[in-house]
């Protein structure tokens, strides 16, 4: 187990890191999407089967997707090559770098600060997360509904292209 | 009948408020009828309270009006009240009588100025501020008139004042002066302290008993009181803003700067003689700076081109004589003097103006000339005056007024020899300068033609002030002569005799021959070197010697570069260091960092995203660890 | 089967937050730094699940639940965003979308 969620853990990272820094949009990517489908063989590990389905369909499987219709429609592929090229150099990325590391320091120190428990790795079954959402967060649930509506409707109205010509019914004489 | 002379003082001030507030909307015609009237209807009131005080002298030789307490504060309760007595009445007549024939000359020499209001409107509140100076009971009272005189000075000598050196004269007049005003409040803060009150009447009553004579403490009292009439009276060392103040027209130099402001600090020291008595140091200060000041004064007057210059000097010269006076305890020939000298220089001031107002504003006596044959009306009153100021023996009122100071500088207790050759030589140089003006004036050749003639309005105060120089003398001959004490005997209940010395009855009658021939050989002197030969004195003026001896007399004896260099420098090199004004740079300061930070913070908006984002981090950052560790 | 310490667990979390940050800060196509929050949020989601596993609870998975459809809805938003930045500066800069500056 320990093993597995070493190796996992590894290639988590590795992936996230390969995906910030290649220059090629859909290569970034696509070492996102491994990224996720390696967390979510963790979350399998620590007890979450129905979440790890979750994570590749929709976060892999959706959001993901989404973006590379928006890349593709875009075009963004080319472009960015070779703006990103001179973008690599050590000026511009040492910086969050270095924030990222305080930060970071800051957060092993919280986690670190907890006395060691082991995880057990019985599985939390969807039966209670289903139960558990829709007795005791049953007013997340709404509250995301609408959420997930304006979303929709957001996204609808901002991306809508103006039409230079009007209906025929719509015009003024 | 005496409860009435509260009016003197009001009727001009009520003039002035009438002129002030509707001098806008009266006519050329009524201008004059107001500002002229009111100080005539307050000589007609000073008249009949004068013969009423004459024919029936009140008890103890005056009169107190109270009109109300001023203020009452912690037991110091000075009021609105008038003393009137014989020193009263003689300034009082010679204030508003001299006043009244000088309105009615500016009502003609000012009648095509546009300010015509504005003019009658300062002259008034002149004259009603010196009225409450001269009447008043209390020291409080008598200042608030000092200071009334002080500010109709400075607005009249800056009368003209678009022209910024008529406003710069004005403004140094001021501020010379208020160095001596401030010398009499430090006096007035010493009184009170001592008396608790500042009533005149009660401080000559109370300083020999609570003051031993010659203490320190009389000294410094007297002395403070000496420096606020050295100002007004512009002697040693406060005499620069004299000569500058002829800036003004030439009514308000007759008024103020030849009969009456300038003689305020002869009426101050007389009106507390007690005080100065009781300090012989004072006394002795009041007469040499007397004599020092009528010396330089008249060595001045010599190098003069401008005529109305002269006469100032000359007036220096002759407020130095009064203070010689007083200060040998001759209180009533000081006081002779003042009126006799009114009444002259006044008239020599209206000449003036006269000759300068027909030659169309030419005040340069070297561009005058032969005027005799076309303004004889002037030229006969002018020669009247200047007798009087060179006390051409016998026929001129100053004779007698000269001869008495002089017989006193050398025969009066606190006299000495060589406070009479001061005088004496004075009188030398005076007739000297007087005639000099008279000559280059009225004699010789035409140089500028007379461009109109001057009007009855202006010839009749003339006539009259030159008919009062030749007679006024009479009412006072000396011992030897007639022995008339009329102005003397009246003046006595309020100011002592004169303590002699030694006596000296034969010795009198040659000081007399003295006086006058020194008048005379004056006379000649100047015909001598101005009139006859003016070539010499051209040519001792470009030698080199001379030109830097000219330099030196015609700039008052270097007092103004002394005190230019001595205190206007300094002051002006403190304010230019101070010119951002440090207290200032407090409240700027303030703003400017203000506006710094502002400048800092904007500058972190840079509508990049990023920047942003990395603002985000390192808050949660500092939070996250302001959580953990604190 | 063999227990993992929570330790490395919420380091893993961590150390894909950081990841995630570094991306969000260096990034200059607007598309990636998107991307790069995406991290973040699941980064942020696993630190949730590994909680709820250790008090085995199913309340760690709900709140994933939460956050994903919330990612999911701003992804949508974001790229609609995107989309007309595109159509209006015809550049997926960043660095040229500064008019707020000042």
């Amino acid at each position: 187990m320990m093993i597995l969620f070493l190796i996992t853990a590894f290639v988590a990272i590795a992936a996230s890191i390969l995906a910030i820094t290649r220059t090629n949009a859909v290569h970034a990517l696509l070492n996102l999407i491994v990224s996720f489908i390696a967390i979510a063989i963790i979350l399998f590990l620590l007890g979450a089967p129905f979440i790890a389905a979750l994570e590749v369909v929709v976060y892999a499987g959706a959001i993901m997707v989404l973006f590379i219709f928006v890349i593709m429609m875009l075009n963004v592929g080319a472009e960015t090559e070779e703006k990103k090229s001179k973008w690599l150099s050590p000026k511009i990325w040492i910086g969050p770098a270095i924030l990222s590391l305080v930060l970071f320091l800051e957060l092993t120190y919280v986690v670190l600060s907890e006395s060691e428990i082991l995880l057990q790795s019985s599985q939390i079954t969807p039966k209670e997360v289903g139960i558990s959402l829709f007795t005791q967060y049953i007013l997340g649930i709404e509250l995301v509904a609408i959420m997930l509506m304006a979303g929709i409707i957001g996204a609808y109205h901002i991306s809508r292209v103006k039409r230079k010509v009007k209906h025929r019914f719509l015009k003024e004489e | 009948m005496m409860n009435f002379i509260w009016l003197i003082p009001f009727i001009p001030f009520l003039g002035f408020l009438v002129l002030v507030f509707w001098g806008k909307y009266l006519s050329k015609r009524t201008i004059p009828l107001v500002g002229v009237g009111s100080v005539g209807f307050a000589s007609l009131i000073t008249i009949l309270a004068g013969i009423n005080f004459l024919s029936n002298p009140p008890a103890n030789d005056f009169f107190e009006l109270k009109l109300w307490t001023w203020m009452n504060v912690g037991g110091f309760a000075p009021s609105i009240g008038f003393h009137f007595d014989a020193l009263t009445l003689a300034f009082v007549f010679v204030i508003t009588f001299v006043g009244f024939l000088i309105h009615v000359y500016s009502a003609e020499y000012m009648h095509d100025d546009d300010d015509y209001a504005r003019f009658f409107a300062y002259m008034n509140l002149f004259v009603s501020a010196m009225l409450m100076l001269v009447m008043a009971d209390n020291l409080v009272l008598m200042y608030l008139g000092w200071e009334g005189v002080g500010l109709c000075s400075f607005l009249l000598i800056g009368f003209w004042y678009k022209e910024s050196a008529n406003a710069a004269a004005a403004r140094k007049a001021f501020i010379v002066t208020r160095v001596g005003d401030t010398a009499m409040a430090l006096g007035l803060f010493l009184l009170i302290i001592h008396f608790n009150t500042l009533d005149i009447h009660e401080i000559l009553q109370k300083a020999p008993v609570q003051w031993a004579e010659g203490s320190s403490i009389a000294t410094w009292a007297a002395l403070l009181l000496l420096g606020g009439a050295l100002g007004k009276s512009a002697q040693v060392p406060l005499q620069t803003w004299l000569p500058d103040a002829m800036a003004g027209p030439s009514p308000v130099s007759a008024l103020i700067h030849a009969a009456t402001m300038v003689t305020a600090g002869v009426y101050l020291i007389a009106r507390n003689h007690v005080l100065f008595e009781l300090s012989p140091i004072a006394m002795e200060t009041v007469a040499i700076i007397g004599a020092v000041t009528l010396l330089l004064a008249g060595f001045a007057a010599i190098a003069q081109y401008d005529i109305k210059r002269v006469l100032a000097y000359s007036t220096i010269s002759q407020i130095g004589y009064m203070f010689l006076a007083l200060g040998l305890g001759a209180w009533s020939a000081g006081i002779f003097h003042f009126m006799i000298h009114a009444f002259f220089k006044a008239l020599l001031f209206l000449g003036a103006g006269a000759v300068i107002h027909a030659l169309h504003n030419e005040q340069n006596m070297f561009k005058m000339g032969g005027l005799k044959k076309e303004l004889p009306v002037i030229f006969w009153t002018f020669l009247a005056g200047s007798g009087a100021l060179a006390a051409l023996p016998l026929i001129t009122a100053g004779f007698y007024s000269k001869d008495q100071i002089l017989w006193f500088a050398w025969s009066s207790e606190k006299g000495s020899p060589l406070l009479w050759a001061a005088a004496f030589f004075g009188a030398f140089v005076t007739s000297i300068y007087t005639f000099r003006m008279v000559f280059i004036t009225f004699f010789g050749n035409v140089k500028t033609h007379v461009h109109h003639s001057p009007g009855k309005m202006i010839k009749i105060p003339l006539i009259v002030l030159a008919t009062l120089s030749i007679v006024g003398g009479f009412i006072e001959l000396p011992h030897n002569f007639g022995h008339i004490t009329i102005f003397s005997d009246f003046l006595s209940p309020v100011l002592p005799e004169v303590v002699l010395g030694h006596e000296g009855g034969n010795t009198e009658l040659l000081f007399q021959l003295f006086t006058g021939a020194t008048g005379l050989v004056g006379i000649y002197i100047a015909w001598f070197f101005w009139f006859k030969n003016p070539s010499i004195v051209y040519n001792l003026k470009t030698s080199s010697f001379g030109k830097s001896l000219h330099g030196y007399l015609i700039n008052g004896l270097g007092f103004d570069w002394l005190y230019d260099h001595a205190f206007v420098r300094p002051f002006t090199w403190i304010s230019n260091i101070n010119k951002n004004d440090a207290i200032d740079l407090l409240y700027t300061g303030i703003a400017n960092g203000a506006q710094g930070l502002n400048k800092s913070f904007s500058r972190m908006q840079t509508g990049n995203i990023r920047w942003y984002a990395t603002g985000i981090v390192i808050g949660l950052i500092i939070t996250l660890a302001m959580v953990l560790f604190l | 089967m063999s227990q993992i310490p929570v330790h490395y667990a919420m380091l893993l979390a961590a150390i894909l937050f950081a990841i995630g940050l570094i991306g969000v800060l260096s990034r200059r196509n607007i598309i990636l730094m998107l991307m790069s929050v995406e991290i973040m949020l699941n980064a942020a989601g696993l630190a949730f699940i590994i909680a709820g596993s250790r008090w085995l609870q199913p309340d760690g998975q709900v709140m994933f639940i939460f956050i994903l459809a919330m990612a999911a809805a701003e992804v949508s938003v974001g790229l609609a965003l995107i989309v007309q930045m595109y159509q209006q500066h015809k550049t997926l800069d960043v660095n040229s979308i500064n008019k707020m500056k000042g």
